[in-house]
């Protein structure tokens, strides 16, 4: 390759605040003309770096991002199951980052969000849609939720119900216990179940 | 292909999105390249649930980004005024960036280019395609596109004087 073919191949010098300003004005047209499905946004929790994703119907996906929970493969789900128009938006989740840090410095009992249950189906649905009534500070059992769910014997199903819940702490699956008293378990591991109801004053710190 | 193997859209820009621009500032100049490149991004959300073939997403979105290159030209062309004249919309440093470099030269040759050698020897160089994939964006033949490339290089190799 020739000097002139390298300098077009080098192409002009990038400008990358103007393409960031171009970006920036594509994105709100984008949201204007509703052409974002799912919009994101990444943010620091006292447990972890968290994903918050939202459809036009509510918040459909919160996520611990650690090993094993990329951002990336959790970007990659939900362009798979919901729509590949996933665009970071950190605007729309401005309502849902403000109750989240209410919430963990003590000022919010109950978050007022819609929540889109896109993610879940059937008998899942029903259980997590279950627990919106269970509030802040008190306890059910995986028993109760298999019951209001329809099926009290399908505790086990109930159980991976709430294990699988796409929009933890404000689906609040944390509150389930097992029947008993022990606390059972918890996809982002015990550690911060304990971690929520301490500081919902349902465990002793 | 199935609409589960589309990435992000958010993936496409974060991994495309300055490439993509710096073939919309070498094909229109910096002053319309910003324009293009929103117009681009727009062009490839709409379209993207809809996208069949998603084994090469930069060379979609360098295609799409050739064609609203195409109408920034075609639109300037009918204008009264010529765009240099048009005294600079956005900041003091809008001036043509290649300026900056050392080689100003090169980027205004290639836009005096015609628009199907311009088109070719961009897509060939800032945008990496093969010349099939030129020949597809532009809608040539592979032959076309190889002519057009080499004819295009050959008068560059004229005008500038690296």
């Amino acid at each position: 390759m020739n000097e002139l073919e390298r300098a077009l191949n080098d192409g002009p010098a990038l400008d990358a605040g103007a393409a960031t300003r171009a970006q920036d004005a594509f994105a709100e047209r984008a949201q204007a003309e509703g052409l974002v499905d799912v919009a994101y946004t990444t943010v620091e929790s006292p447990i972890g770096d968290l994903l918050l994703a939202t459809t036009e119907r509510g918040l459909v996906r919160l996520s611990w991002i650690e090993p094993g929970l990329e951002l990336d493969s959790l970007l990659g789900q939900l362009a798979g199951k919901i729509s590949p128009r996933v665009l970071e938006s950190p605007v729309r989740l401005d309502g849902v980052r403000r109750q989240l840090d209410e919430y963990f410095g003590g000022a919010r009992k109950e978050f007022d969000l819609a929540v889109d249950f896109t993610l879940s189906h059937g008998f899942y649905r029903r259980a997590l849609r279950s627990l919106e009534r269970v509030p802040f500070g008190e306890l059910t059992t995986y028993r109760a939720v298999a019951t209001s769910a329809g099926n009290e014997r399908a505790v086990r199903a109930a159980g991976n119900a709430v294990g699988s819940n796409p929009t933890p702490i404000v689906v609040p699956c944390h509150r389930v216990v097992r029947t008993g008293g022990a606390l059972g378990g918890y996809g982002g591991g015990l550690d911060r179940k304990r971690f929520l109801l301490e500081l919902e004053g349902s465990l002793a710190a | 292909m199935s609409m589960s193997e589309l990435p992000p859209f958010q993936a496409l820009l974060d991994q495309h999105r300055d490439d993509v621009f710096r073939f919309l500032v070498a094909s229109v100049g910096r002053q319309e390249a910003e324009d293009c490149l929103q117009e681009t991004l727009l062009a490839a959300l709409r379209a993207y649930p809809r996208l069949r073939d998603a084994s090469n997403l930069r060379a979609w979105m360098l295609t799409i980004a050739h064609r609203k290159a195409l109408d920034s030209h075609r639109a300037r062309r009918r204008r009264p005024v010529p765009a240099e004249e048009i005294p600079a919309r956005v900041a003091p440093q809008a001036a043509d960036p290649a300026a900056r470099d050392g080689e100003p030269s090169l980027w205004r040759a290639v836009r005096a280019l015609s628009e199907k050698r311009r088109a070719a020897v961009l897509c060939r160089f800032a945008g990496d395609l093969s010349y099939a994939q030129i020949g597809a964006a532009m809608g040539i033949s592979e032959d076309a596109a190889r002519r057009n490339v080499h004819d295009g290089l050959k008068q560059l190799r004229g005008a500038w004087q690296g």
